[in-house]
């Protein structure tokens, strides 16, 4: 089992409800399922994507990796640690190997904080450089990320979004990290920009030996930066695979339906397209059994009954059907 | 030297926003000149707000009383300066008093809510429910008047409002990406309170803090116009406005209420002129 050794992190069952609660005396009349009992590794150096549609879970099981949300259930294993079990100050501790960028790059820096004070910030928290070697530490990233040294002094506001998201980007460099957990990091970006940040974010795994996770719903996106992608459905995963056989040859028919709806650039070549019929269902009251049943023009009558299991069906293609 | 570097950005910034705001300047330099006025004038000339001048009952302003006298020959300019110590006093303490009872309790509630939630917002609402003058009479008169019982009952039934304003704040901003940013990188939260909560909901609290301040030297005045606030014969702006309240004063010894009046409308006035600076300065995004 060489490819254990591998695994920067894995995840184990992992599941997040989030009570609903109701009435005068707040009592918890129910769940919403974000995510219910999610597996998927990510291999040191590779960038795993993960896509689906908006409330599929994407970016709750991205924070419940880092622990900015608190698990409901399940393990996550980072270099052989379960991240769940440690204390606040070995916890703190961990979050100089796993960052995040987010998405909303007008959201996620403290107007009140220059460019400087941001990005030396996780500096200060772990005594990583002070004072003039951490001003010099920060230019440096500046550079690196492609923005001026000048911007040092400047407040977050003066910045356009490709830019902020770049000052994200730097933040979460900042500790020297081994993992980035990237939710939706081009998603808010115009698309003139979004190849600048993606080609900048693969020069920098290249540079720095970094490991994606990669959340999207843009499907072109994840395919562009991605090693091997996962697709997730109402809080599971349906499908992981390498990328390459994941798009050529997608088994679930939920990333069947998925990739369907990528345009094509070329208006001679029609595709089949595949219309889901209905809405996603709610993740409060998931249908019983396969979760995509309901939608799926397959549908068999034990999809409805037992829920498919995560299955290895060679070339690490794993998939969650009762159809393979 | 880091703190150094942190001030010369931040603060400077402020500081040179602050600058460019007219009024607020104006505000500034009439609080500035009242405080000296009021509590170094009297340190510096001999100025008397007892003594009753024999020789002037009700006088109109003279040379030798600038302001006048009242009916019993007081030095209108006299109790003016030291009515304003009491004024200034009041105003300024009793926010304090209030600003320090609600503002943590109120970020603590919304950073952290649960029970401690509960509790202290439905207490501001059972506070808020009573009619403040009542019940500052009430106390008042239990506790016998004199400037610190007016100032600490002022200042503690001023709490809700500030404990509401930032309570309501904290709860928007402690959804913002950059305090999960800041949860990311493992900061504490302590911290996360004081470098990204409170930096961003200190505006509108800076704003009540000048209102509330005003609105306190408006309430000594009317408790010490009702009989309840500062006792003669110590002198404040609305003991002196207490004493005009007869007809013929009014109408023919305007020396003896149109100053006490001045002096509170502008410092009030001032007050908020500078509140209003000081928000503006504080918001990065203004562009000066």
């Amino acid at each position: 089992m060489d490819s254990s050794q591998n695994k920067i992190l894995e995840v184990k069952g992992l599941k997040k409800y989030f009570p609903i609660t109701g009435g005068l005396l707040r009592k918890t009349v129910g769940y919403v399922k974000a995510v219910d009992g999610v597996d998927i590794f990510i291999k040191r150096g590779e960038t795993l994507g993960l896509v689906g549609e908006s409330g599929c879970g994407k970016s709750t099981l991205g924070r419940v990796i880092l622990r900015l949300i608190d698990a409901t259930e399940g393990e996550i294993i980072y270099e052989g640690q379960n991240v769940l079990k440690l204390t606040k100050s070995r916890m703190r501790e961990m979050r100089k190997k796993m960052q995040i960028i987010f998405q909303d790059p007008y959201a996620s820096l403290n107007p009140r904080m220059t460019v400087g004070d941001i990005i030396g910030e996780p500096m200060d928290i772990f005594n990583l450089a002070k004072g003039r070697e951490k001003e010099e530490r920060v230019l440096e990233l500046l550079s690196v990320v492609g923005l001026d040294i000048q911007h040092i002094r400047r407040y977050p506001h003066e910045f356009s979004g490709g830019q902020r998201q770049r000052i994200g980007i730097a933040r979460a460099l900042a500790v020297d990290p081994e993992l980035i957990i990237c939710d939706e990091p081009v998603s808010a970006l115009d698309v003139s920009v979004r190849s600048q940040v993606l080609n900048l974010m693969q020069e920098l795994q290249q540079k720095f030996e970094l490991t994606y996770l990669f959340i999207s719903h843009d499907l072109s996106v994840v395919k562009h930066i991605s090693d091997r992608v996962c697709v997730m459905y109402l809080g599971k995963i349906v499908e992981v695979s390498e990328k390459n056989e994941l798009y050529d040859n997608p088994l679930h028919p939920y990333t069947k339906a998925l990739l369907s709806a990528i345009p094509i650039p070329d208006p001679e070549v029609k595709r089949e397209r595949i219309i889901l019929e209905g809405d996603v269902p709610t993740p409060i009251n998931p249908p019983q059994g396969c979760r995509f049943h309901t939608r799926c023009q397959y549908a068999m009558p034990i999809c409805s009954q037992q829920e498919p299991v995560l299955r290895d069906v060679g070339k690490e293609h794993f998939i969650a059907c009762h159809l393979y | 030297m880091k703190k150094q570097g942190k001030s010369s950005s931040y603060l400077g910034d402020v500081f040179r926003r602050f600058k460019a705001h007219k009024l607020a300047m104006v505000g500034l330099c009439v609080i500035i000149l009242e405080v000296l006025l009021v509590f170094l004038l009297p340190m510096i000339f001999d100025i008397d707000p007892y003594t009753s001048d024999i020789n002037a009952f009700g006088a109109a302003p003279s040379a030798e009383h600038i302001l006048g006298t009242d009916d019993i020959g007081r030095d209108i300019f006299a109790r003016l300066i030291y009515g304003g110590q009491v004024s200034l006093f009041v105003g300024l303490v009793s926010t304090l008093i209030s600003v320090a009872i609600g503002v943590p309790l109120g970020v603590i509630a919304g950073y952290y809510g649960g029970t401690f939630e509960t509790i202290v917002m439905r207490s501001a609402d059972v506070f808020m429910s009573f009619p403040s003058i009542i019940l500052i009479l009430v106390l008042v008169s239990v506790v016998g008047p004199s400037i610190f019982t007016v100032t600490l009952v002022i200042g503690i039934m001023g709490w809700t409002q500030f404990a509401r304003l930032i309570y309501g704040n904290v709860l928007s901003v402690r959804e913002k990406d950059y305090v999960e940013s800041a949860r990311a990188i493992g900061e504490k939260n302590f911290r996360i309170i004081t470098k990204y909560i409170l930096p961003n909901t200190f505006a509108p609290v800076l704003i009540a803090l000048t209102f509330s301040t005003a609105n306190a030297i408006i309430m000594e005045s009317s408790l010490s116009f009702l009989g309840m606030g500062v006792q003669p014969p110590q002198a404040s702006w609305g003991n002196i406005l207490y004493d005009a309240q007869s007809i013929t004063v009014l109408s023919q010894k305007p020396w003896l209420w149109v100053p006490p009046g001045i002096a509170l409308v502008l410092t009030v006035l001032s007050i908020n002129f500078f509140g209003d600076g000081v928000r503006d300065a504080l918001d990065t995004k203004m562009k000066i």
